[in-house]
């Protein structure tokens, strides 16, 4: 257009003009300290007492952390050291030095067969070699003394690498199972590891042998090929009917009134297999699992469960019959009215007496439950908003394309409902997380349970700051790293904003 | 050419049951109510035969037998001879005054920092910013540790606020903040001072009134009050003069430091105080996120519509900004309010005597009726909870748009 009137036109430029610089004082950082720190008089204050707030923080906090003393073997050792440097207030790092492994693992037992092949063959060969220490017939007092020293002497980060090398391969695994499913950029195919990590990760954890895991996803795995073998020859429903049959058949007794000895399976052969084939690691009780490793497990399972557990309840929240509407809100209702605390002493008080008589279990397993109910109902009510959110055409156009109740839900409803309320459910589960803490109180080593357990002992009597700090840290990195995956997600399915 | 006729009427057939939309539902609801009932009967036939085998039965009686223990801090009077029933009063008064205090002082600290983190002022802001997410990504049950530490081990012992001691009392000699606890001055109510309280009040209904009159008179003149300053004269004026009136009744008895510990005075203990400020700032952090995204929820046309009719900037603020910011601001507020009262159970973790310690814990443990008792508990916090949410679901339907 410029082309035609340029020549018709007098005046029209033909020629860009060159960029010029800026006027002075609208760039530069002299600008945005004006523009942003003392842009009027109030604001000019506020930045003076903002800056003051800083220093005189900064001014306590840096001396104290950075003048840290890392060696030391308890709090009157580190004073002593401080008044000899001269130093008023200096951090006494060395009670996180010397307790981290604690604060990370609790008292999962470590690896000390391992250990001592790779660093400590000297001192093995002079305790007379693998077998007289670690074997069937030594004596365990030898053994205890052996560890220690071993222990004193390799060092601490050797034996987190190696002697916990269990916990830590699961860590590593769950990473891997995890990152398809946070990432959709990777490959496709390692979702089928992420459906096979919770029997991994259970092996890994508690040990034993390999069948128990094993057979519980075969089992599953058969449950499921059986209701799709028989479901196109005989119809949906019995394809159902066939595949809770078996289910039952695998892992309860489908038949209460009579004692075959045969049902449920999954004990039975599990006792058959472990007699011909002992393959498997040593066995670790959940009372050993403490620590970080505790609050990871309890808070990934609770998570990973009450996902579709809280979509599900609230689905039935928004179904049209009365009855599944009523459970489900009664359900959420009751979980969110009352408080975690009083859930997890029902848990750990009160379980036993709604179960058979004479069922004991976990109290580990049954904390998960309980976390997973309580989270899935949270979750519900915030599902329950983005399904709410959604506009009643979308919920129109899946029926008028003739999809069931489920597709409609899979392919139409659920991803947009989720979508919008995908901040509010990281929230919950960085929640989930915070609340791992509270297991404490119904006497689970939790990281705070064990800070307390360090502050009871003679050396460290009267410290404080330098293990919640460090406590706070751990959690803080875990929670933050979750919320700006939430942003993240976020910005990515923020599809209608491009 | 055939009538039109109506399609010949089906028979119900047992099939339909299954695949027909109209009743496949009563089906899945009565499979559900049937699965239901053998849950429940399960359960409570598991309950009580475990209740026989361990020869106990169900019953509330406990409730009316004498306590045998005392609580440290009561709000109403409480001895070790009363009832259990009136211990579970003592600790329920107790959980709502730590939550009542938690959610005024959270607010306050929350608006401050969710209004100073939208300032203008970078530095501020990213103060603020810290301190939220901070407090937001770490667990509450720390900082309640925490305030708990230091209120126990880096305040001064009482002995050291004698003369020449290290430590001294704040505030004109009236408050001491010791390892014991925090000593504030306790009013003496002397003959005469129910009419400064009457009269105190009286101004409160008045400065209702006033401004109710004020709005009345600028919607019929067009003229506006003062209603600010006249609101603040109305508050203190009256009762300060019934106060000189009256020869000053309300005397202040301050803490003193007595023996090895100090007498007079209320005495604050650590346990509710780590709790109280804990709860508080955490909270807080929550509250700042939801009245930022209140404030940022109103969009800037309503400030330049408002501009653009003349109004005041803050006349503005108070007649565009804040009733529609309130309207997002109110519901998720207080649903955290209703999470600190439930946090508020944490207070097992200081030993601060709240209902979940008197009726859920030392009673349960002396009586060994925990079934009962975890009843009672859960019962009082889904009450409460749900009379807070009922009380929001009011408030929602008063300020939701009214659309055509």
């Amino acid at each position: 257009m410029s082309e035609a009137h340029a020549h018709s036109v007098a005046y029209v430029r033909d020629a860009m003009l060159p960029e010029q610089a800026p006027p002075p004082g609208e760039t530069g950082a002299l600008h945005w300290l004006r523009a942003n720190l003392f842009s009027s008089i109030p604001n000019a204050l506020l930045t003076l007492i903002a800056l003051y707030f800083i220093w005189s923080l900064l001014a306590a906090i840096l001396p104290w952390t950075l003048n840290g003393i890392w060696d030391a073997g308890s709090l009157s050792e580190c004073r002593e050291i401080r008044n000899a440097r001269g130093i008023e207030s200096a951090a006494c790092w060395a009670v996180v030095n010397e307790r981290w492994l604690q604060l990370i693992f609790g008292f999962y037992p470590t690896d000390d067969r391992l250990l001592a092949s790779m660093f400590y063959s000297e001192g093995l060969a002079a305790a007379g070699g693998a077998e007289a220490v670690f074997g069937p017939g030594a004596s365990s007092t030898d053994r205890i003394a052996f560890v220690g020293q071993m222990k004193a002497e390799i060092g601490n980060l050797a034996i987190f690498f190696f002697g916990y090398w269990r916990p830590l391969l699961a860590l590593i695994l769950l990473v891997v199972a995890v990152a398809p499913i946070l990432y959709s950029s990777l490959p496709r195919k390692l979702l089928w590891f992420s459906l096979a990590f919770p029997f991994v990760a259970v092996f890994l954890l508690w040990g034993g042998t390999i069948w128990g895991p094993v057979l519980v996803a075969a089992g599953l795995v058969a449950s499921l090929l059986i209701a799709r073998v028989v479901a196109p020859a005989a119809g949906a429903l019995i394809g159902m009917l066939a595949g809770i049959v078996a289910f039952l058949a695998i892992f309860l007794n489908p038949l209460p009134f009579l004692d075959l000895g045969l049902f449920p399976l999954l004990p039975n052969v599990k006792a058959v297999l472990d007699a011909a084939m002992p393959i498997g690691l040593p066995a670790i009780e959940s009372a050993d699992f403490g620590g970080f490793m505790l609050a990871i497990i309890i808070g990934t399972s609770g998570i990973v469960l009450s996902l579709p557990l809280g979509i599900l309840l609230a689905l039935g929240r928004q179904s049209s019959m009365p009855l599944i509407k009523w459970i489900c809100v009664s359900f959420i209702e009751v979980i969110r009215g009352v408080p975690l605390i009083v859930w997890l002493f029902t848990a750990s008080l009160l379980l036993n007496y709604f179960l058979p008589p004479g069922t004991d279990f976990d109290l580990l397993l049954r904390v998960i439950i309980m976390v997973t109910l309580f989270a899935s109902a949270y979750i519900a009510e915030v599902v329950r908003g983005g399904l709410a959110a959604l506009p009643k055409g979308q919920y129109e156009a899946a029926d008028s394309l003739g999809l069931d109740y489920w597709k409609s839900m899979r392919l139409i409803v659920l991803p947009q409902a989720l979508k919008i309320s995908i901040p509010a459910i990281v929230n919950t589960f960085i929640g989930l997380f915070k609340d791992t803490t509270l297991v404490v109180f119904i006497g689970l080593r939790d990281p705070l349970g064990l800070t307390n357990a360090i502050r009871a002992t003679g050396e460290w009597n009267g410290i404080y700051w330098e293990l919640y700090i460090f406590v706070g840290l751990m959690f803080f990195v875990f929670c933050f790293f979750m919320s700006r995956y939430s942003m993240y997600l976020e910005r990515k399915l923020a599809t209608d904003r491009r | 050419m055939a009538d039109i006729t109506d399609p010949p009427r089906e028979s119900f057939r047992l099939s339909q049951l299954l695949y027909d939309a109209r009743y496949r539902s009563l089906t899945i609801q009565v499979v559900a109510a049937i699965l239901i009932m053998l849950v429940l009967v399960e359960l409570v036939d598991n309950t009580v035969t475990n209740l026989a085998a361990l020869g106990k039965d169900i019953g509330f009686g406990f409730l009316w037998t004498t306590a045998g223990y005392d609580i440290n801090q009561q709000l109403i009077p409480f001895s070790s001879q009363d009832t259990h029933a009136r211990a579970a009063l003592v600790g329920i008064l107790n959980t709502l005054l730590v939550a009542f205090l938690g959610c005024i002082l959270a607010t306050v600290i929350g608006v401050l920092a969710g209004v100073l983190r939208l300032s203008n002022n970078w530095l501020v802001a990213r103060i603020m910013t810290v301190y939220v997410e901070a407090m937001r990504n770490t667990p509450l049950l720390i900082w309640i540790l925490i305030v708990f530490a230091v209120m126990t081990e880096a305040t001064p012992q009482p002995r050291e606020f004698r003369e020449g001691g290290s430590a001294s009392m704040l505030l004109w000699e009236s408050v001491a903040i010791s390892n014991r606890g925090v000593y504030i001055p306790r009013p003496i109510w002397g003959e005469g001072s129910g009419l400064v309280v009457a009269i105190f009040l009286a101004s409160i209904v008045g400065i209702f009134a006033l401004r109710r009159y004020a709005r009345l008179r600028q919607a019929k003149t067009g003229q506006q009050l003062p209603v600010l300053w006249m609101s603040v004269g109305l508050f203190f004026v009256p009762a300060i003069l019934a106060y000189f009136v009256m020869g000053r009744p309300v005397t202040l008895e301050y803490p003193e430091l007595g023996g090895f510990n100090f007498t007079g005075g209320i005495q604050v203990r650590n346990s509710f105080i780590a709790l109280w400020l804990a709860l508080s700032l955490y909270t807080s952090a929550f509250i700042a996120e939801i009245v930022r995204a209140g404030i940022l929820a109103v969009s800037k046309g309503q400030t330049e519509a408002a501009f653009a009719l003349g109004i005041q900037p803050n006349r503005t603020m108070q007649l565009i900004i804040l009733p529609q910011a309130l309207r997002v601001i109110v519901p998720p507020l207080i649903s955290q309010y209703l999470n600190l009262t439930k946090n508020s159970s944490l207070a097992i973790a200081v030993g601060y005597m709240d209902v979940r310690s008197t009726l859920g814990g030392i009673t349960i443990n002396q009586t060994g009726r925990e079934l009962e008792g975890m009843l009672l508990l859960g019962l009082f916090y889904l009450i409460t909870s749900l009379v807070i949410s009922a009380m929001m679901n009011f408030y929602n339907s008063s300020v939701k748009l009214k659309e055509r």
